[in-house]
């Protein structure tokens, strides 16, 4: 005890320092101001959709107006002219659904479906078949384009709904199968063999044993599947045919439909109406979100 | 007639044979542990009397019924594995009658199952739980119990208790005994634990690169390994080595400049051979002080290793490690010389060239 010099009376290593430093204030000042970047064009939408066409014409783009209505957006989503009818962009919204709805749905149960299979049953070549289809997600869309007019016009559903979403349904395989094949070769393989032993088959284990588990990786598909196809253009105007054309394509109309003078304020309640599906998608599903944007990263 | 009977079985994965013309016949209600280093294709052989894989050659039977081609659920057979394998997304009720309702059978004979084989395990306070609340021992006992529902002949475990903790393992060991007693079920049981081998096995298969080496009941294997690497896989610690040859027309056994007589040996007359092993277990060895000709080995006590029950004593005999148990109470000193008595009745013999036991 009565050495007590022997112990070291400074403490080593580096006090834990307080929360606030500069390098911290800089940081953070940098990426506030880098928010109000990315956010500005969002709020000169919004306040744009809210004033009437004189204000716009008269004032500053960047003051929010006095007296905000909603007149624009009622005339975006009803009556807005998208070519020959007038009908607002609400047709095309429902379109939207229309093809959303059933390509999701079929990619992602012929995507599941397949990677299942190449990843728990192999068969001869399966390997083989499975790097054909990955190379298919490196060959530019613009190639297919024509061929697929072509055969879709060959199977009679060209310029129909179905033609649609057998486009999306071939083009969200590659990525989806990926997804769920690494998937389901991360489960344990002795659960595959005790649902064997337990007697459950090829759908018995996929239905009652691997779709249970999964409803990670059925998130992350229907995510990513829905903000692609919804916030798609190309396939939309090439296959769907005029009656059937997506929000965004009727979007695009109303923007270039040339009568009369500019609407801002319902072009810009209509551009809002039309991002508004993806973007609840992405506050309301967050992690699950990136986790597709990480999934879909080998994509390149 | 046999419970389990594989025949020729070969199993290639590609040019790899992984089991070559392998040969297995289990009695009705024998307890058979197969038993090897990794890689030594035990689990290999298990997933394919389970048909899990199909093997390239050979047939399997189970209860005489020829069940090469057959699914595993046409086997008659319960699986155990080592990572427990549980529905994870079901409660342990649901877990244990999955099989049965795939099968198709009655609601009422499903619950008379489920009891049963709960009241077995004693898992009936869980029955509502998910795999996720559960502990290992809990876990592995669950599993078991999805095999003992579906009303087998031949249960099959897959490395069991290597995922439980030392203790767990010796107290589920032990009810596995008590269970197969109670069952009187066929069981063929993978494990790469000599111990659990030695006390559950009815016999010991011990095999290395896809073939059986020795398949006999445990004390069998312990005291007459029928080649060097079965002598050497098995006892802990392992059997003492020691190279030399055979002198007298095969009556002693020369090394390290020592001859040891070899008369007394229960394998009998060994012949002339200018290289053998003499094998020797720890618990075979003697320390004293004088030296008895033709029965004795110079030594020099390395160190010690005091195990509670009794201890283990490292020597040197040449440059050759040897150990040898003791009573704990009997120390030695470091670095003193001693002479090893040799029990030569329970020594084994074998062709240093063949590696088979003489």
């Amino acid at each position: 005890m009565a050495n007590t010099t022997a112990f070291d009376q400074v403490p080593s290593g580096k006090k834990p320092t307080p929360f606030i430093t500069w390098q911290r204030f800089v940081v953070y000042s940098v990426l506030g101001v880098c928010a109000l970047f990315f956010l500005l064009p969002l709020y000169i939408m919004v306040i744009t959709s809210l004033k009437s066409i004189q204000e716009i014409q008269g004032g500053n783009i960047f003051v929010p107006t006095m007296s905000p209505s909603f007149d624009a957006w009622e005339k975006a989503w009803n009556s807005a002219c998208t070519g020959l009818y007038c009908e607002g962009i609400k047709v095309g919204f429902w379109n939207s659904v229309k093809i959303t709805g059933p390509s999701t749905v079929v990619s992602i149960a012929v995507a599941s479906v397949t990677g299942y299979s190449l990843a728990n049953w192999p068969f001869k070549m399966s390997e083989f078949y499975f790097t054909v289809l990955l190379l298919g997600s490196f060959i530019p869309y613009v190639v297919m384009l024509y061929p697929l007019v072509i055969i879709t016009r060959w199977m009679g559903i060209y310029s129909t709904l179905p033609a649609v979403v057998f486009v999306h349904t071939i083009f969200g395989l590659p990525i989806l199968t990926l997804l769920f094949r690494n998937y389901f070769a991360s489960l344990p393989q002795e659960l595959f063999k005790a649902a064997r032993v337990d007697g459950a088959g090829y759908w018995g284990i996929f239905f009652r044993v691997f779709v249970p588990m999964s409803v990670p990786i059925f998130t992350v598909a229907v995510i990513l599947q829905i903000t692609g196809i919804w916030n798609d253009f190309l396939f939309g105007v090439i296959y769907a045919g005029p009656t059937n054309y997506p929000m965004t394509v009727q979007l695009n109309n109303i923007v270039n439909s040339a009568m009369g003078g500019k609407a801002y304020n319902v072009d810009m309640a209509a551009t809002i109406l039309t991002g508004l599906v993806p973007l609840t998608i992405y506050f309301v599903s967050g992690k699950y979100f990136v986790r597709g944007i990480a999934a879909g990263a080998v994509k390149g | 007639m046999h419970s389990v009977s594989v025949q020729s079985l070969t199993l290639k994965f590609g040019a790899a044979e992984v089991l070559k013309n392998l040969n297995l016949d289990v009695a009705e209600g024998e307890f058979i542990v197969l038993l090897g280093p990794s890689g030594c294709g035990k689990s290999t052989l298990l997933n394919c009397i389970a048909g899990l894989l199909e093997l390239s050659e050979g047939q399997i039977h189970i209860k005489g019924k020829n069940v090469t081609w057959a699914e595993p659920s046409e086997r008659g057979i319960g699986m155990v594995f080592q990572s427990y394998a549980l529905y994870p997304q079901m409660t342990v009720r649901g877990n244990l009658s999955f099989g049965l309702k795939i099968a198709g059978m009655a609601k009422d004979e499903i619950e008379k199952r489920v009891q049963r084989a709960s009241e077995i395990l004693q898992i009936g306070p869980l029955l509502d739980r998910k795999p996720g609340a559960l502990s290992g021992g809990q876990r592995q006992r669950v599993a078991i119990g999805r095999a003992l529902v579906r009303d087998v002949d031949v249960f099959l475990f897959d490395e069991p208790l290597s995922n439980l903790d030392a203790k767990l393992r010796s107290e589920l060991r032990v009810e596995l005994k008590r269970l197969h007693n109670r069952l009187k079920n066929t069981m063929v049981y993978v494990t790469h634990d000599q111990i659990e081998a030695l006390t559950l096995a009815d016999r010991i298969a011990v095999m290395r690169g896809g073939i059986i080496q020795q398949l006999a009941a445990p004390q069998e294997i312990y005291n007459r390994p029928s080649n060097l690497f079965v002598a050497g896989f098995i006892g802990s610690p392992s059997m003492n080595f020691m190279h030399g040859k055979t002198v007298d027309g095969g009556t002693a056994f020369e090394t390290a400049g020592t001859t040891l007589s070899l008369s007394g040996y229960e394998g009998g007359a060994v012949g002339a051979r200018d290289k053998a092993i003499l094998g020797l277990r720890p618990e075979h060895l003697e320390m004293v002080d004088a030296p008895i000709p033709g029965k004795t080995i110079p030594a020099m006590v390395e160190i010690d290793e005091p195990m509670g029950a009794d201890s283990l004593v490292w020597l040197k005999v040449g440059d050759v490690p040897v150990s040898v148990r003791v009573p704990v109470e009997n120390r030695p000193e470091h670095g003193k010389s001693v002479h090893l008595k040799v029990d030569i009745s329970k020594a084994s013999v074998f062709d240093a060239v063949s590696e088979q036991r003489i």
